[in-house]
């Protein structure tokens, strides 16, 4: 029983971090029609905004220490990093702790610019080429985006900690009435849960409640008509590619201390992303939020050990055997629309 | 067909000047010298097939970093390096056998195809005589198949599974680093001593080869000591996040965690783990422990903060104190400001092997070399007196043990060398059971 | 002439010329020149260069015809790598059985594959093809390590079976591929000049499979089957009110180019002896779909052109270093020529995905045809000027 609210448990954790990685590119689908390949890499650009805002904290200049030496045999240069000198050690040490979080406010406009870009410079030519095309130049941008941040931090993994303050595990166990360590969890991986919630649910909030969100709601159902009604869509969606980029921005900022960011992170969260898009349904974000969290605590599962005894291999494809099954039964994944990139 | 299997350049120019007027047809018959890819009397090429894309790009740059270096010391440009402590004095830095060491380079992407793609194209376009680099076993056993069927001269980068030199070893291949065998016998005498002989342990393992014959070797070795495995779980290759895999750890009544993963998965596993405060916990009533057998300095520097106080295994650290490794660092040191790194450490001494091999052997014929380097013993190049096992291709050298530094003075000061453990405790007879099956087979000269 | 219009014939003889011809066509610089480090001309990647068109070619009759974008045909020619090698294992090193088999086994794993994803169409279906492919990849990679290799791929040994031939050469070595004795790997080579060119065996086998694949593909093409493929594509719900059943055509075109991948695969292997489960992976997939984009998809020789381009990357630019940059430039003041070195080095070496993925961009942006577009822009442009030139003579009138 402990085993099994604890996988769940982690489940929610995995798919939290697949769900907002599926909703921004469902938005991008739904409301522009792109099949965006460089969705992962905009993923991997937000947890590199949070690498470079601990690089820029940590920014230090060089003091000879002569007591010490390097391996050399030279005096040793210690770094001191500016902050020391701005706002005294142990402050100083507090806003490093605290890169992360404040990466968050970083990343909004910086991620948000970035969306803007890629759509008014490359993707708005590509609305009415065909899909293929669409895979190719969004591929291609995320290769050249990939081998700029591999050119600048190179392949090996960055470690970029969370603070302090979030270090260690909660012990679920003992509030359930478990033995102590059945269930534990980490405070960041928590964090991380609730984060995707308040980011998916403002999402949906913003799409459902605001006049803007209304609009282009109609737009994704019927973008013809939204024109003729005077209605300048066009703009409207390119904010909405701004909004998809931020969000899978966060998801990589908030990403950052659970794995080490390196460079073709995005990739590796590339293919399964898809999965969880099209599980869900062409065009539907709930859907692709419910195929997150779901694929998420499937994978859990699967990695069990007497799961895994039972079935050999079962952890190695879950994700692909759960999503053949879903499409062999549901035509269009959990929620999809007719006719969306049926064609 | 006696026509010869792989091109090379140096004939050619000898070539060249017979049929320099008239465009005459030649066939070039078997090579005179009797071997692939004679080098011509000025001049020797060798092959450096390293990862230069994928995730293990950096550790395939800092490879070749190395090579650099390695060619500069052999042309007797620089300070010379470990030529000055080599117990064998055959180098004198004028090249190989009075040829000018040059180099060509090619990308193994860490995919056993494009690596043999990159080696070929080595041998049949580049004429290289020797191949060597590479950062993964699956690379490794791939262009080392290659090369004995090219009849050229393998000399393995970082390869730590058992196959390199147990199913799948080849008579044109050697290999200096240590293997999964090694590490279990090194690991675990330390271990029992840090930790008591009274301990439960539970195993993730790599779901792959390398990650089979680690977890043999450290599942084996450990037992015999009194430990007692709880639970082996494989993870997926692809895997990034083993927290699915962690979290069931504590609650299994195991109190060591072993993380039988190499790269981007050993960065991700160890940090997984200590998010979950695994360091910090207890369990049967001790510390609980991780322990990661194979470590490299990449990989510790990628998980961070996370290493400290965890114990692993290593080929070499820079802060080795004989002679051989100081010199060596220096010269690496000097040239690019930074110590090297154990990948960079074995492709620089496997480039200085062969050079003296086929210096001893006064030919760069494969099988003058195989036999030049057969039961070969040296010193000097930083691990102590050593052996290269003519069985089996094999060195045999102390293993260090290491652990990640609590306060690490920089971002190369990672690791801390606990035990040197001797060369007879980590030898094995070549008829082991870990290293069963396959045969080496003869040398073959190609052409 | 065999069947073919004029203009297709035409379009055979010219690919004809060009494998045959390759050799010569891919060496254009002379050996030790700076050049020469962008010759193509050496087996490996002649022998690439065919595989990897065939694979595409095939591709692209499912792609190219129908429309459905599979995300997983690098799965058939892995299977088909795998089959081949097992011949070589417990058959004989003859290449003809590995050949065959390999086509039998891809086009069964194919009719698996594509009976069940055929049930979808669009992204639905190129996400079937795509879970298909990785778990075979994944299972390759790990549990089925027995029977395929796992991490260090299937390879030969000295104590295989080879029912039919030996195990083991004179000399205790591993026998190599051949055809009928014709090792595939031998070559013999011919100096002219300052230029020296390679005429390897297994070349020849796999340029002779690559055209008639291709004479295959244009027959396919041009008959009242590959018509139907393209109903399929331009529009499937006309099709079905007609009384037609589009699934047993797209799934004739899906296994057909399922043994297509399996063919490339089983050359592959011939050409040399291993198959790693790398080859099933979805960027392998994804490189064959870039292959037959890049070189223009629905056009008869455009996936071979792209199929070429892109192993021209990968195996050439990716072997330029610092050292052979700073020879090219050597001729540069010092401090310029680092300059320069230093302009160019991001995009080679170890940059050379950097440079294919702005290739991609460049293509797919300004020629949506892909490869083919831009050659016939090329073409386009100088009968034009053909044209004005003879022009003046034309319309003078004659007095």
């Amino acid at each position: 029983m402990d085993q099994f609210i604890l996988q769940i448990l982690n489940g929610l954790d995995k798919g939290s971090a697949y769900a907002l990685i599926a909703l921004g590119l469902t938005l991008i689908f739904g409301t522009l029609g792109v099949v965006n390949f460089a969705h992962g890499a905009l993923f991997m650009l937000g947890a590199f905004v949070a690498v470079t805002v601990s690089n820029l904290l940590t920014l230090s200049h060089k003091v000879v220490d002569e007591t010490r030496t390097d391996f050399l045999g030279n005096p040793l240069q210690v770094d001191v990093p500016y902050l020391y000198d701005f706002f005294g050690q142990a402050a100083g040490d507090t806003i490093i702790d605290w890169a992360v979080p404040i990466s968050i406010l970083v990343a909004i406009p910086i991620m948000v610019a970035i969306g803007f870009a890629m759509e008014r410079g490359l993707i708005k030519y590509f609305y009415k080429r065909p899909h293929a095309d669409q895979i190719l130049v969004t591929f291609g941008l995320a290769i050249v985006i990939q081998e700029i941040v591999k050119y600048f931090y190179g392949a090996n993994p960055i470690p970029t900690p969370a603070p302090d303050a979030f270090v260690g595990s909660f012990d679920f166990g003992v509030v359930l009435g478990f033995d102590p360590n059945a269930i534990i969890y980490p405070y960041w991986r928590l964090v991380y849960f609730f984060f995707s919630v308040v980011v998916i649910g403002a999402v949906f909030a913003f799409l459902q409640f605001t006049t803007f969100g209304m609009v282009v709601r109609a737009g994704m159902a019927d973008r013809e008509t939204v024109g003729i009604l005077g209605i300048d869509i066009d703009k409207r969606f390119t904010i909405m590619f701004g909004i998809a980029a931020a969000v899978a921005g966060l998801a990589g900022v908030m990403y950052a201390p659970i794995n080490s960011p390196n460079y073709h992170m995005g990739m590796d969260f590339l293919v399964l992303s898809f999965v969880v898009v099209v599980v869900g349904g062409m065009g539907s974000l709930p859907g692709a939020v419910a195929a997150g969290f779901m694929l998420g605590i499937l994978e859990s599962f699967a990695s069990m050990s007497a799961v895994i005894d039972l079935l050999p291999g079962i952890n190695q494809i879950i994700i692909y055997l759960v999503a053949i099954i879903i499409l062999l039964t549901r035509p269009r994944g959990l929620m999809g629309r007719k006719g969306v990139m049926e064609e | 067909m006696s026509n010869n299997n792989f091109s090379r350049r140096g004939v050619l120019k000898t070539g060249m000047v017979a049929s320099a007027g008239l465009a005459l047809p030649q066939y070039l018959r078997a090579q005179e010298s009797g071997f692939t890819n004679a080098p011509g009397a000025s001049e020797v090429i060798l092959g450096f097939n390293v990862p230069q894309t994928g995730p293990y790009a950096d550790e395939g740059a800092d490879e070749l970093r190395a090579y650099e270096l390695a060619v500069e010391h052999l042309n007797g440009e620089g300070d010379g390096g470990m030529l000055g402590t080599f117990s064998s004095q055959a180098l004198e830095g004028a090249g190989i056998l009075g040829r000018r060491v040059n180099y060509v380079t090619g990308d193994t992407q860490t995919k056993s195809d494009a690596a043999r793609a990159s080696a070929r194209s080595m041998i049949e376009k580049d004429g290289a005589i020797m191949i060597t680099g590479g950062s993964s076993s699956g690379v490794a056993v791939a262009v080392q198949a290659l090369c004995q069927e090219a009849g050229i001269i393998f000399m393995a980068g970082l390869t730590h599974s058992n196959d390199t030199t147990g199913k799948d070893k080849r008579a044109n291949g050697f290999r200096h680093f240590f293997n999964s065998y090694m590490s279990g016998a090194a690991l675990a005498p330390v271990l029992q001593a840090a930790y008591g002989s009274d301990r439960k342990a539970y195993h993730l393992t790599a779901d792959y080869n390398w990650g089979y014959t680690t977890e043999e070797a450290v599942r084996t070795s450990t037992e015999a000591m009194g430990w007692e495995t709880v639970n082996t779980v494989l993870t997926p290759l692809t895997q990034t996040d083993f927290s699915s895999y962690i979290a069931p750890v504590l609650n299994s009544g195991a109190d060591v965690l072993v993380l039988n993963h190499y790269g981007g998965n050993m960065v991700n596993s160890l940090t997984n783990a200590v998010q979950f405060g695994l360091r910090e916990a207890q369990a049967n009533g001790k510390n609980f422990e991780i322990v990661v057998p194979l470590y490299s300095r990449l990989m510790a520097r990628g998980a961070g903060s996370a290493v400290a106080g965890i114990f692993g295994s290593t080929n070499w650290h820079w802060s080795l104190q004989d002679a051989g490794s100081q010199a060596f660092v220096r010269s690496f040191g000097t040239k690019y400001g930074f110590p090297p790194s154990q990948a960079a450490h074995t492709c620089y001494v496997q480039t200085l092997l062969y050079a003296d091999a086929v210096t001893r052997a006064g030919s760069f014929n494969p099988c003058a070399v195989d036999e030049a380097l057969e039961d070969f013993e040296f010193d000097g190049l930083g691990n102590g007196p050593t052996l290269y096992r003519g069985e089996d291709h094999q060195c045999f050298k102390d293993v260090l043990v290491v652990k990640g530094k609590e306060n690490p003075e920089n971002e190369f000061d990672l690791l801390e060398i606990v035990e040197i453990t001797p060369v007879a405790q980590v030898t094995y007879p070549a008829d082991h059971p870990q290293f069963a099956g396959g045969a080496l087979g003869t040398c073959n000269p190609g052409a | 002439m065999l069947g073919l219009e004029k203009k297709d014939f035409r379009l055979l003889l010219i690919v004809i010329g060009l494998t045959a011809f390759a050799p010569f066509l891919l060496n254009p610089f002379p050996e030790g020149s700076d050049l020469a480090q962008f010759n193509a001309g050496y087996p490996d990647l002649m022998q690439r260069f065919v595989i990897f068109g065939i694979f595409a070619i095939g591709f692209n009759i499912l792609f190219g015809l129908t429309g459905y974008l599979s995300f997983g045909h690098a799965a058939f020619l892995g299977a088909g790598s795998y089959g081949a090698v097992w011949m070589f294992k417990l058959l004989s090193m003859n290449v003809l059985p590995a050949i065959a088999i390999s086509v039998v086994i891809a086009g069964l794993f194919s009719l698996l594959i594509g009976y069940i994803s055929l049930r979808r169409s669009g992204i639905y279906f190129s996400i079937l093809t795509l879970a298909f492919a990785q778990m075979s990849f994944a299972l390759a990679y790990s549990v089925l390590t027995p029977i395929t290799g796992g991490e260090t791929g299937l390879q030969l040994a000295l104590s295989d079976p080879r029912i039919f031939g030996a195990a083991q050469t004179a000399t205790g070595n591993i026998p190599v591929p051949a055809l009928f004795g014709l090792e595939m790997r031998s070559s013999f080579e011919w100096n002219v000049g300052a230029w020296l060119f390679t005429f390897n065996a297994g070349y020849y086998l796999a340029a002779v499979f690559m055209i008639i694949a291709f004479y295959i593909s244009i027959r396919i093409f041009r008959s009242p089957f590959g018509m139907m493929l393209r109903a399929i594509k331009s529009n499937q719900t006309r099709m079905s009110y007609t009384g037609l059943n589009a699934r047993p055509y797209t799934l004739a075109a899906f296994v057909i180019s399922g043994m297509y991948a399996g063919l490339a695969g089983g050359l592959m292997a011939s050409m040399d002896p291993l198959a790693g489960a790398e080859r099933m992976q979805w960027t392998a997939s994804g490189e064959v779909v870039l292959m037959t984009i890049l070189g223009g998809a629905g056009t008869l020789i455009g996936p071979v052109l792209g199929a070429g381009m892109i192993k021209y990357f990968e195996n050439i630019f990716s072997k330029i270093n610092e050292t052979i940059l700073h020879g090219w430039f050597a001729f540069l003041p010092d401090g310029l020529e680092d300059v320069v070195v230093a302009m160019i080095y991001p995009f080679i070496g170890k940059g050379w995905h950097l440079t294919l993925g702005i290739m991609f961009m460049l293509v797919v942006i300004f020629l949506p045809g892909g490869l083919v577009q831009g050659g016939q822009k090329i073409a386009a442009l100088f009968s034009r000027k053909k044209a004005e030139e003879t022009k003046p003579n034309a319309t003078e009138p004659a007095e």
